[in-house]
């Protein structure tokens, strides 16, 4: 409204080409624009995030839930919950579980992106189509299905293992021990996320110049040099970009691990960060180890994002 | 809330030139044994293909076939004498219809409250220069990448000093909060793709400013809204961790709660896995349909909002 003001100016030094007109215009509208999603950050986010810290230096024990004021203990939290030896097993398995997870997801999709190339149309069309229903699945409706298949009793990847010969997986309780609960995560999280990756990867694929490859191949490049000496270069921006996202994602996951514990998994054994800090927070009402623990997630996740947010910033400025 | 939020590195990549690529015809010119190759990996695509799709195939098939079917010793690959039996013992047995409001309602203010917010800051952030606004990107990237698993103890303890657990404002706020970020940088690319000089050629026109914005850009950033619309829509449709903290009550359960306590309710008995599949379909189903016929025009509108961009 009170930018009315500012338009005869338009007619008046009777200019039409003036390239960008509001940049030059200094009002508080654009402040006043982003007033709900600031309020509803801080909200939502800022001061979860504030709590947290304040949290994470007290004393928030047991006298504190009957009324008594927390009392500031410093980094004490901190120090306390680091020279833990269950939080780095937690930490360990996370890491390692990130990493064979986000390296499996990204050599899995790369690989179907390639297929999807070669192939003609008609299969590359269902290929697509079966990525999409996989990726389409509410995450919580596709660890209760992969239950299903893995149910130690009927689940129909017991019945195939038997069926090829290999009977000792008769009545196999898959989520029981932690390394084959592990397994059947992995088989999940590369299942619902192999479908981003190949067809992000695919997108990248298709800008790869055909006269590039055909000059490699009268060259005498064989297959794997001709993908590791040009497609890969002219992929890698794509490619770092989705395995950091990756990185990312699977060093967050809570929910499959959570539901998948609901099968009668050892808990304390199948932790990693996500459940960990929701055993710590909710399970034993120790907040100011939760929000340590949660802080300390929180600062790993901004070093790791680091490189995503800066190529995201050079976007703005193209 | 991840994984749709991932379109936007494609983006980046995918510039104008697609089409001089010469067309596939390899396989025609180079004769047999390329052919036949060839066949050889259309063959493994389909089998990759079968391999991924199949547990949706499991979920559906196993949800129209009775229990007794289902602990037989083999599997049933084909459902011959399906029913849709265990849908109405689902919908009719137990609270699904009270969780299904409960997501519905958490939903709807979730996308409105996203769309509205993000519009008006996409707005700001690529129609105006000012001070603060690289500050305000900054920490939107960065928030974007927030888990929720690194803030839901605080975000329970809030919303239970608030009052606000098993409420739908207290998860919508904290719902809306976690999808803005995101929202606001796909907005920000669509309301860039839009040339300011179409608003300013309505003004020279003699429409006011305001007029000029709601009968020119708006209807152009239709598809870049709907896009947004439908990403909160999938992530408060889908959500579990948050909710699983922020919505401790029986009945205040949304679908993805409702669907994990329904499996374990009947964990010691042995589950029944037809009525178990039939509630996961029915909560996967809608989102499927809708992520399937929204798909090529949410990526597409995201690439030519980033290439104008």
């Amino acid at each position: 409204m009170s930018t009315s003001t500012t338009e005869p100016s338009t007619a008046v030094d009777g200019s039409p080409p003036r390239r960008t007109p509001v940049r030059r215009r200094t009002t508080k509208l654009p402040y006043a624009l982003l007033v709900p999603a600031v309020a509803i950050l801080l909200l939502g986010m800022g001061y979860p995030v504030f709590w947290q810290i304040v949290t994470s230096m007290q004393e928030f024990g047991l006298a504190q839930q009957f009324g008594q004021p927390p009392e500031f203990v410093g980094l004490r939290n901190y120090a306390e919950i680091f020279s833990d030896e269950r939080l780095w097993a937690v930490v360990a398995r996370s890491i390692i579980f990130c990493f064979v997870n986000a390296f499996l997801t990204v050599a899995i999709g790369v690989l179907f992106a390639l297929l999807m190339k070669a192939v003609g149309k008609a299969p590359r069309l269902v290929l697509q189509v079966a990525l999409l229903l996989a990726w389409a699945m509410p995450m919580v409706a596709a660890v209760t299905v992969f239950r299903w298949l893995f149910d130690w009793r009927t689940g129909v990847v017991n019945w195939l293992l038997v069926q090829m010969g290999f009977e000792r997986f008769e009545g196999h309780h898959w989520l029981a021990q932690p390394l084959s609960f592990f397994f059947v995560a992995t088989v999940i999280i590369v299942w619902m996320s192999v479908p981003f990756v190949t067809l992000s990867v695919y997108a990248a694929l298709t800008q790869v110049s055909g006269e590039v490859l055909e000059a490699a191949s009268l060259d005498g490049a064989d297959a794997w040099q001709t993908f590791w000496g040009i497609i890969v270069p002219m992929i890698r921006p794509v490619l770092s970009i989705v395995l950091l996202l990756q990185i990312i994602w699977d060093l967050r996951v809570f929910a499959q691990i959570r539901l998948l514990q609901d099968g009668g998994a050892p808990v304390s054994e199948t932790n990693l960060l996500g459940t960990f800090i929701y055993e710590l927070g909710v399970g034993r009402q120790d907040f100011a180890s939760a929000a340590a623990v949660s802080i300390f997630v929180l600062l790993l996740t901004i070093t790791i994002s680091w490189p995503y947010v800066r190529s995201l910033l050079k976007e703005d400025a193209a | 809330m991840s994984a749709t939020s991932a379109v936007t590195p494609v983006t980046r990549t995918t510039p104008a030139h697609v089409a001089p690529r010469p067309p596939a015809k390899r396989s025609s010119r180079t004769g047999r044994p390329r052919s036949a190759s060839s066949y050889l990996l259309g063959a493994l695509a389909i089998v990759a293909a079968l391999v991924w799709a199949f547990p949706v195939y499991w979920m559906v098939s196993s949800s129209l076939l009775p229990s007794a079917r289902l602990r037989a010793t083999t599997p049933t690959f084909f459902p011959t004498d399906s029913s849709l039996r265990n849908y109405e013992r689902v919908i009719e047995g137990s609270s699904f219809l009270s969780a299904l409001r409960m997501s519905l309602m958490i939903t709807s203010v979730t996308v409105v409250a996203v769309i509205v917010f993000a519009f008006l800051a996409a707005l700001a952030i690529s129609r105006f220069r000012f001070r603060g606004r690289k500050s305000f990107i900054i920490a939107v990237l960065f928030i974007q990448m927030l888990p929720a698993e690194g803030m839901f103890i605080a975000q329970y303890k809030m919303l239970s000093e608030f009052n606000l657990l098993n409420s739908v404002i207290g998860v919508s706020i904290l719902y809306t909060a976690a999808v803005v970020p995101f929202t606001v940088w796909m907005l920000r690319g669509f309301v860039a793709g839009v040339p300011a000089e179409l608003e300013e050629a309505g003004m020279v026109d003699g429409l006011s400013r305001t007029k000029a914005f709601l009968r020119i850009t708006f209807p152009l950033l239709a598809p870049g809204l709907v896009a947004s619309g439908v990403y909160a829509f999938l992530q408060a449709w889908n959500e579990f961790t948050v909710a699983l903290i922020a919505l401790p009550a029986e009945q205040a359960k949304t679908l993805p709660l409702w669907l994990r306590s329904f499996m374990n309710a009947s964990a010691n008995q042995g589950i029944d896995w037809g009525q178990v599949m039939a509630a996961s379909t029915l909560i996967a189903v809608p989102v499927i349909i809708f992520f399937l016929f929204v798909q090529g025009r949410m990526t597409g509108g995201l690439v030519s909002g980033a290439v104008k961009g």
